[in-house]
């Protein structure tokens, strides 16, 4: 057994190929991930600490932050109060069309981001379906932060629902039959006997569109009127400042979103496995 | 006379008792929310989330789709066939299906190598190399051009190199397509892992001990093994990587005819107030993610019989 | 072909699985591997199969070095417990898999690919099935394909993991029987591990008794039946009466009270009485020296009729049953003596 065998604790093996697919994958994986997001700290470490922390608290950067972050938050707390009683819906009731309704709820996963971004502008602009019939009302959507929500509403839309769909399906139905034989009316059988094993998986859902909603550009950027303060997010900001040859100003900023996107991803494996241990598929 | 399954007979209880259609034993794994009383919900309730869940679903989604396709459509037929005949939109297309090639393929010999190490063999730090495979699903696609004209850049860390040995890869075919194997890096690997983790090392171990080699065994046990879930994510890696936007347009340099795929493409039109020509590109697209979806839902009854 | 395992040691982490195990395999037998589940039995098996290696000791087959070479140069047939029949081929491209596998210069043509293939399926009697495929198989016949896959490569040696374990006990019966049967028409060398002490004393010419990495007794069936060497070969192999007794001074006791039997060379000391069921006498009058209980139920149709028997009564009561003949005449109350006509001492 080699010293790396020993450190990874890996014993001999009939199966063949280990060092060889193990050494492959690394190495892929070292040069189109690893390597490049590096490159992402190594130029912004060449700011010192002031100028890194005076970019990010720039006003035109800290408004960015503000926007993506703050309009994403909302987005995602829609999408879970729809998102709860869309899956509930669908896995609860019949009803004609429900398996279209399902699988209609994939589009926003399937559908490329600018055909979402081109699609919804001209549905919220002042002369589109929606934003016409605003329009004499006073409310303009396109083209402010408005319309930045709910193009994140719209992308965010399938991850709460997704994520709650497996849960709630394989709920054991006796549960609920044994809270109802005991008397429970039907709100407490609900609160205390389905949304806890449910709310893990809310919460991961939410989650993960929030944390989708705050990295995306091709279906907002069409939407939202790009105004430096006022409407501009924060991926759109970090193209500026590249087309303007400022690197170390655009990584200064994606470093931001990157620690941000890694924060997501650990809460959201922790909530996954709070939710698998809720459900009992872990011990 | 055949005694009745045990299935059956209970349904038929079910009717005496109650009067209602007993619960189907549906195929795709849902409980049937038939079950009388204990688990209905009042019927009010049942109509607002119904009448909810439409209206929602209606209008974020159904709405955006249709106006695709009416905008594309929107001065006729013969308007719509010809913004596709355009030459630049035709080169649009021809990049969009070559960069989505090559990232599929690439995605498909990395997934395999990189699914076989993880889920044939034991070792220490597997969960943290599966996070690491991960990362590009949480990153902004924008970061994902990023750090690729950070590298490979006019200013980047080898933009000099480059210039000196006429190679170009920003604003070319092979930094968009670095930026699109970024974007798609995990979605085939991570389709066979779990499938290939509950098939085991049996099958495998029982061809070697045969006397097959191990290329052999991979070819002939383990690939037919994992045929649908190498489609599955072949699927959705296509998917991904012809409607991209975000990546490829940091790496691109927005030449129309030359280094515009079909999402930058639909930005340049629309843009350039060419409506009617944007909507019918992105109708193409919006086309393949229907397709998408109809045949993810037919693989996926395929995979979960493997 | 005979196989020579030498001091193999294996471990996995902390957890010891082979404590310098030591076997002879001779040629043409088969022999069994017969323990509780996690004795070491399988990883043996793999070991010798190439699937696993061991962290010392050797594998010899006829005296060449087998741990040098992979598990497809060993030229074994193995068998799985769970079949591990390619799901995705033919039951008849299951079994020609192993004669396709091998490198075009060694390989047969085809059409005599398919004649050995069509041999072996009669042989396991399945050739009506070779277009099925695994799903659409019963458990037994697909233990039967496995078999016939493993056999195609024509190994120097079969090694069965556990093959009918899965299966239910009537189908299990019958195929080891059948095992048994083809074992003496093909003469392979081969060994079978198993937990079911039934099927080892029924089917093997030597049985191999092992317990927690270490091997306790190899024998023919009867050896270790009759003259078991080990207090664990002794509980484990056959039904018997255990009994926590104490010798001192050439005297046996139980519960305190000498019961009067001789305990041959057994040191003093805490020592574990074996007796077969119907080894153990019941009389009605009892001696000085006898065990002595007191029948608590009788039950039982048929020839004989059970009968429990509580000895003693500490620290606690010990019950036994017995299987008495009709003819006899027992009620429940009454107090009884015991004496073993036959017996084992083991040290504790």
């Amino acid at each position: 057994m080699s010293i790396v065998d020993s450190v990874i604790g890996r014993r001999k093996s009939v199966i063949p190929g280990f060092g060889i697919t193990l050494g492959t994958t690394l190495l892929w994986l070292a040069l189109i991930v690893l390597i490049p997001l590096a490159a992402l700290f190594v130029r912004t470490a060449e700011l010192s600490l002031n100028e890194f922390i005076g970019v990010i608290t720039s006003r035109r950067a800290l408004r960015a932050f503000e926007l993506s972050f703050g309009l994403s938050f909302a987005a995602a707390l829609v999408n879970l109060v729809f998102g709860a009683v869309v899956v509930w819906t669908l896995v609860r009731y019949r009803f004609p069309g429900r398996r279209l309704f399902d699988a209609i709820v994939d589009i926003p996963f399937a559908l490329p981001t600018a055909v979402a971004g081109i699609a919804l502008t001209t549905l919220y602009a002042q002369n589109g379906w929606i934003g016409g019939l605003l329009a004499p009302l006073g409310v303009k959507i396109a083209f402010t932060p408005l319309g930045i929500f709910v193009a994140l509403v719209f992308i965010g839309l399938p991850f709460v629902v997704r994520t709650v769909q497996p849960v709630l399906e394989d709920l054991d139905e006796e549960l609920e039959e044994a809270a109802a034989s005991l008397g429970a009316g039907r709100w407490l059988t609900v609160r205390r006997v389905v949304l806890p094993s449910v709310v893990p998986a809310l919460l991961t859902g939410f989650t993960m569109a929030f944390a989708r909603a705050v990295g995306e550009y091709g279906s907002v950027i069409f939407i939202a009127g790009n105004l430096p303060n006022y409407s501009e997010i924060a991926p759109l900001l970090i193209v500026i400042r590249l087309q303007e040859f400022h690197y170390a100003d655009a990584t200064a900023i994606a470093v931001v979103m990157l620690v941000a996107a890694l924060v997501f991803l650990s809460l959201i494996n922790a909530l996954q496995y709070w939710s698998e241990r809720r459900t009992g598929k872990r011990q | 006379m055949t005694a009745l399954p045990v299935t059956e007979r209970n349904d038929n209880l079910a009717i005496s008792l109650t009067g209602r259609e007993p619960a189907t034993a549906a195929g795709d794994g849902r409980r049937a929310a038939l079950r009388p009383d204990a688990r209905t919900d009042p019927p009010w309730i049942r109509a607002v989330a119904i009448g909810s869940t439409v209206a929602f679903l209606g209008l974020f989604i159904v709405l955006p789709l249709v106006s695709v396709f009416t905008q594309a459509l929107a001065k006729g037929a013969t308007t719509y066939i010809a913004a596709l005949h355009d030459a630049d939109t035709l080169t649009a297309i021809r990049l969009t299906l070559v960069i989505a090639a090559i990232s599929v393929a690439t995605n498909c010999v990395f997934g395999l190598i990189g699914a076989w190490a993880i889920a044939k063999f034991e070792f220490r730090g597997k969960n943290l190399l599966i996070t690491l495979i991960e990362i590009p699903f949480s990153v902004s696609p924008v970061i994902a051009g990023l750090v690729f004209v950070l590298l490979f850049g006019l200013q980047g860390y080898f933009g000099p190199w480059l210039v000196a040995h006429h190679v170009r890869i920003i604003f070319a075919l092979p930094g968009m397509a670095l930026a699109t194997i970024f974007v798609t890096f995990p979605f085939i690997v991570r389709e066979l892992i779990p499938l290939m983790q509950q098939q085991g090392t049996e099958e495998e171990e029982a061809a070697l001990s045969l006397g097959a080699s191990g290329l052999k065994t991979f070819l002939r046990v383990t690939l037919p093994n994992v045929k649908w879930a190498l489609l599955y994510g072949v699927l959705l890696c296509n998917a991904r990587a012809m409607g991209e936007f975000g990546a490829v347009s940091v790496v691109s340099g927005h030449v129309r005819g030359e280094t515009n795929t079909m999402p930058l493409e639909i930005e340049a039109l629309y843009d350039s107030y060419q409506f009617v020509a944007a909507f019918a590109v992105a109708s193409l697209l919006a086309l393949l993610a229907l397709v998408t979806l109809v045949v993810k839902a037919a693989l996926e009854a395929r995979v979960r019989e493997d | 072909m005979k196989i020579s395992v030498v001091d193999v040691v294996k471990r996995f982490g902390d957890f010891l699985a082979l404590d310098r195990v030591r076997l002879e395999v001779r040629s043409g037998e088969l022999l069994a591997l017969l323990g509780p589940s996690g004795s070491g039995k399988t990883t043996l098996l793999r070991i010798v199969a190439g699937l696993e290696w061991p962290d010392h000791g050797q594998v010899l087959f006829d005296g060449e070095d087998a741990l040098s070479r992979g598990a497809g140069e060993r030229h074994v047939g193995f068998v799985f417990q769970h079949y591990a029949l390619f799901r995705h081929m033919t039951v008849f491209e299951n079994v020609a898999f192993g004669l396709r596998a091998k490198p075009r210069a060694q390989r047969l043509s085809e059409p005599e690919i398919h004649r050995r293939v069509e041999k072996l399926l009669d042989l396991v009697q399945l050739g009506w099935l070779a277009q099925r495929y695994p799903a659409q198989l019963s458990g037994g016949q697909r233990q039967r394909i496995a078999l016939a896959r493993a056999l195609a490569i024509e190994p120097r040696v079969l090694l069965l993991d556990e093959p009918f374990g899965s299966l239910d006990a009537k189908v299990r019966r019958e195929l080891r029987r059948w095992l048994r049967k083809l074992h003496d028409e093909i003469h392979v060398t081969s060994i079978l591990v198993t937990h079911d002490q039934e099927e080892a004393l029924e089917v093997a010419d030597r049985v191999v008794v092992i317990d927690r990495g270490r091997i306790e007794q190899i024998g023919t069936p009867q050896e270790i039946y009759d003259h078991p060497e080990t207090a664990f070969v002794n509980g484990f192999i056959g039904e018997s009466i255990a009994l926590s007794v104490v010798v001192r001074d050439r005297d046996v006791r139980f519960g305190g009270r000498s019961i009067g039997i001789d305990p041959r060379d057994t040191p003093d000391g805490a020592a574990t009485l074996f007796v077969r069921p119907f080894h153990m006498a019941i009389l009605a009058a009892s001696g000085e020296n006898d065990l002595k209980g007191v029948v608590k139920r009788i039950h039982g149709i048929g020839a004989a009729r059970r009968v429990e028997i509580v000895l003693g009564s500490d620290p606690e009561p010990t019950i036994i049953e017995i299987d008495a003949l009709r003819t006899q005449q027992w009620h429940v109350g009454q107090t009884v003596g015991l004496r073993p006509e036959e017996y084992r001492l083991f040290r504790t």
